[in-house]
């Protein structure tokens, strides 16, 4: 079997040799038009007059077009209709598109945009969520209010804490930056290669910027120089500017956003401020809490909505919270429009609680991990083993537990990860270590902090969890495999092929993988929500099983044997003891006349979910992972380094060990990013003053902890997946949360207070929560 | 702007192109000669997808312009595997895993190739700092780390 294999990446040989193409490696015809967007000076107001003589009389322009030269819908939105992709007057956001540029080169195009005489009359712009706030500028009427039980326990409890604290966003910053091309066909035909993740939504928008059908359209995409959810609905606008412009010209249109211009104009995480009240026993066991969201979402919807769901949806994590209430603000403000992200809301809402156990554990004077655990769910094999022992334990009494949307948690495997990396890791001896490091330095400090990871595996909106697969034997035995999902990097294609192969006995290199592409698989979901190999896996699964039915039937029929006689194993079919080569019957099979393509469709079971009651089952399992991390902190400059991290992760029954160990790393380095260095600053005019790697921070090479563990967990997923595998894109993400905990430890250490610390904690910011505490003393 | 006969050599070969006096070594290479497997991650010179060497320094391709590979000796990701067989540093990479989108890769091979050649035991720190100048967003680095160490590791054993 293929699967469960540590295989390389499909296309490692490409790009090791620099072979492998992204979309502006494509060779084009030298004809090909570039363009780029002209874009708003400022956040909030009208254009009172718009001047391009002088762009027009650029060296190599083309054209110039306005929204009102746009010849069919000016919508780039996801689904709101609330995204023009140019500007009709009214200016939203600093870096808005105005007008598109046609030129004769990038960098014509790119310098022609500069050259507008732009006129605005100025309003105040709402940047901040106290902005918002004030001015009321929300989607949605109100808050989205989730919960269970009664919070007026927190009345009456022991313990009661209240605080808030702030979560900057993050810039996705995948590498190769957002790239469309079109290339007009006969007969009004588009052919759009993108780099998206959601080929589909691009053939849609694409239609109905250029007057089609969607059957006119084509949209391939071979790979992403990585998405991280930043490809989801961003890419949007570039491939309708493409198709437009290719449309009027007649002639193939290139448009990439350079660096800053991709910082300025797109879409990041949400920031969010997290407000809580809880009340606790004086162990630390939590009776009530009550969190209030508030969730900074830019000028347009776009996909805040299931964000800030989702972020709701992870307010729990690993604990059992049995009386809660969870009210999420989703809020409009005069800047880039917030967007998924890996997490997708998950880690916000996820550090919230985090942080609620940690400040917990601060107050009742024990360490956070006893406060953790005396909150987790119950693991699943508690009711087993206490169902077959015939001993009904209290815990029993309340069967599986449930989260505050209503979904019973059913898969819990935390008390036993938990312990394992307590283990591994040497957590309770490196706690003294750590306190007895920090009794004895005085301008160095550590901290240590465990922090667990429960995942909902399922895209909130139920219709979206279906996939669909095309699967072609040819005559001499090789496989042509295409689905839905998108290769950004994580491996997709791969593991997909794995599948395949496994299906059918047969090697790796006989299963040729292809670029996704509409023509061939319709009505696709975003490669999203972790979801690609668990949806795409089973489509191709489905595809495979259809094809070895009618070979099977062949079969039976010539060899006068029962369907359970055959079996596709080592590149053979074995018919009882004997074996035929695999190519030898497809030749047979098609001398035959037996169909040898076929198409192959999944929807994953048993979710149903009501996002404005916030009841139901969103998800159709969870993913589980726990880490622990050690830092270092200097007290007089803020400055620290992550001294080690052990990671454990539950990736199901792995599809690819080697894989996923790599989504795992890279996760983590990025969620570490998001809650450290990686800060997002705007000026008080709304101008994003990081829009380059040289004031962006993210992770380098020398920011990975010193000693850096991964393991995973060998758990085979409860649930029908694909070869009980689990998704694994997101979940490690907000491992990075022991990080930001572990910081917070550390300037702990230097006084008796709970530290305020907003993330990311950046240098400036560690500096500060170490003076407050110091200043209130020991 | 009128453009700029230039005369140099790349992946050992001997090559002509044209370039506006304004246009970036990256862009030559990419859009003049077809050498795409140079790539612009930022154009400033801060994340070293653009890597290639110029008479065997390291640089970022974005910040040098294409009339001054006159008379230079460029290599670029193109010429690492020699007769059809990898650089033991490419094959390290696809042992480990330590690559996924692959969009950083060539600019990271390159510079460890150059840190290699004048430092063929480099301890891990030296090689964290060496490529401290190539940003990956994908693969959190360890692997990477991991596959420099043991193609220099192999490298000085085949010596």
């Amino acid at each position: 079997m293929s699967v469960h294999k540590s295989l390389p990446h499909d296309a490692a040989l490409l790009h090791v040799s620099g072979q492998a193409r992204y979309i502006d490696d494509i060779p084009t015809p030298a004809d090909t038009l570039h363009l780029a967007f002209g874009v708003s000076a400022i956040a909030h107001g009208e254009i009172t007059s718009l001047d391009l003589e002088d762009v027009f009389a650029s060296e190599g322009v083309i054209d110039v077009l306005t929204s009102g030269e746009l010849p069919f819908e000016n919508d780039v939105s996801p689904s709101a209709h609330d995204e023009p992709l140019l500007s009709t007057g009214d200016i939203h956001y600093l870096g808005q598109p105005i007008f598109l540029v046609i030129a004769t080169s990038h960098l014509a195009a790119r310098k022609a945009a500069r050259l507008a005489k732009i006129t605005y009359h100025d309003s105040p712009p709402i940047l901040s969520i106290d902005d918002a706030l004030a001015a009321n500028s929300r989607f949605e009427d109100g808050p989205r209010i989730y919960g269970q039980g009664d919070i007026s326990v927190i009345d009456s409890a022991p313990v009661v804490i209240e605080d808030s604290f702030e979560i900057g966003g993050q810039e996705h910053f995948y590498l190769e930056s957002q790239a469309a091309l079109a290339v007009p066909q006969e007969d009004g035909e588009m052919v759009v290669h993108s780099s998206t993740q959601h080929p589909t939504e691009i053939q849609h928008k694409v239609a109905e910027a250029i007057g089609v059908a969607m059957n006119d359209v084509r949209v391939e995409v071979r790979r992403m120089g990585g998405g991280f959810g930043g490809k989801e609905s961003q890419g949007n606008a570039l491939a309708c500017a493409c198709a437009i412009a290719a449309q009027r010209t007649r002639r193939p249109c290139k448009m990439r956003y350079d660096r800053d211009d991709d910082m300025i104009i797109t879409g990041k995480r949400h920031d969010f401020r997290i407000t809580y009240r809880v009340g606790c026993e004086e162990n630390g066991k939590i009776l009530g809490i009550s969190f209030v969201h508030y969730a900074r979402c830019g000028w347009a919807q776009d996909l805040s909505l299931p964000v800030a769901d989702r972020a709701m949806l992870h307010s729990d994590n690993a604990y059992h919270l049995e009386n809660i209430r969870i009210e999420s603000h989703r809020l409009k403000t005069n800047t880039q429009s917030a967007t998924a992200f890996r997490g997708f809301g998950g880690p916000q809402g996820m550090i919230g609680i985090e942080r609620v156990l940690d400040h917990v554990a601060h107050r009742v004077g024990r360490d956070p991990l006893e406060v953790r655990l005396l909150n987790y769910y119950q693991d699943h094999q508690d009711h087993s083993v206490e169902a077959s022992g015939g001993s009904i334990s209290s815990k029993m009494k309340t069967g599986p537990q449930t989260t505050p949307y209503g979904m019973e948690v059913e898969d819990f495997v935390l008390n036993q990860m938990t312990a394992d990396i307590v283990d591994r890791s040497e957590y309770q001896s490196r706690r003294n270590a750590v306190a007895d490091w920090n009794a004895r330095h005085s301008i160095l400090k550590r901290g240590l902090a465990l922090s667990p990871v429960k995942f909902g595996i399922s895209f909130t909106l139920t219709h979206l969890n279906q996939a669909g697969a095309l699967v072609h034997i040819y005559q001499d035995g090789s496989v042509r495999m295409n689905h839905g999902g998108t290769e950004m990097g994580q491996g997709l294609f791969q593991k997909v092929a794995q599948v395949a192969a496994s299906c059918f006995g047969i090697h790796m290199d006989r299963v040729k993988i292809t670029a996704t592409d509409t023509a061939k698989v319709p009505n696709t979901s975003a490669t999203a929500a972790s979801s690609g190999s668990d949806l795409n896996g089973m489509a191709v699964k489905a595809a495979c099983d259809t094809l070895k039915a009618r070979l099977c039937a062949f079969l039976v029929d010539r060899h006068e044997c029962r369907h359970s006689d055959i079996q596709f194993k080592d590149e053979q079919v074995w018919i009882k003891e004997t074996a035929f080569r695999f190519e030898d019957v497809i030749k047979q099979a098609y001398e035959n006349r037996i169909s040898l393509s076929a198409t192959g469709f999944y929807k994953a079971p048993k979710v149903a979910w009501d996002r404005i009651k916030g009841q139901g089952r969103p998800f159709l399992y969870f993913a589980y992972g726990v880490s622990v991390s050690e830092v270092v902190i200097d007290t007089l400059t803020g400055e620290y380094r992550i001294l080690r991290s052990d990671i454990l992760h539950d990736a199901g029954k792995s599809l690819n060990p080697d894989l996923d160990i790599g989504q795992v790393e890279g996760a983590f380095v990025q969620g570490a990013g998001w809650l450290t260095t990686e800060e997002l600053v705007w000026d008080a005019k709304g101008a994003l003053k990081t829009h380059a790697p040289s004031t962006y921070k993210i992770p380098a090479f020398a920011d990975r902890p010193d000693i850096f563990n991964v393991s995973l967990w060998d758990n085979e997923n409860q649930e029908d997946t694909i070869y009980k595998s689990k998704a694994v894109g997101e979940p490690p993400f907000m491992h990075g949360i022991s990080v930001y905990l572990a910081l917070s430890d550390a300037i702990a250490a230097c006084g008796s207070r709970y530290p305020h610390l907003d993330a990311p904690a950046t240098p400036e910011r560690v500096l500060t929560a170490v003076q407050r505490v110091q200043r209130h003393g020991l | 702007m009128s453009k700029i006969h230039v005369t140099t050599t790349v992946n050992n070969e001997v090559v002509e192109f044209l370039a506006d006096p304004r246009e970036t070594l990256l862009d030559c290479l990419r859009d003049r000669l077809d050498l795409t497997g140079t790539k612009e991650g930022c154009g400033t010179g801060d994340c070293g997808a653009c890597s290639v060497t110029v008479d065997g320094t390291l640089v970022c391709s974005c910040l040098v312009l294409g009339v001054e590979a006159e008379g230079a000796k460029i290599e670029t990701i193109e010429n690492m595997a020699q007769d059809g067989a990898l650089h033991p540093l490419q094959r390290k990479f696809i042992e480990h895993a330590a690559l996924q989108c692959g969009f950083c890769t060539p600019g990271i091979l390159v510079a460890a190739k150059a840190l290699l050649d004048k430092t063929p035991d480099p301890t891990e720190t030296e090689v964290r700092y060496w490529l401290a100048g190539n940003l990956c967003r994908c693969t959190g680095y360890d692997k990477i780390i991991r596959a420099v160490m043991d193609a220099a590791a192999e490298m000085r054993g085949a010596a």
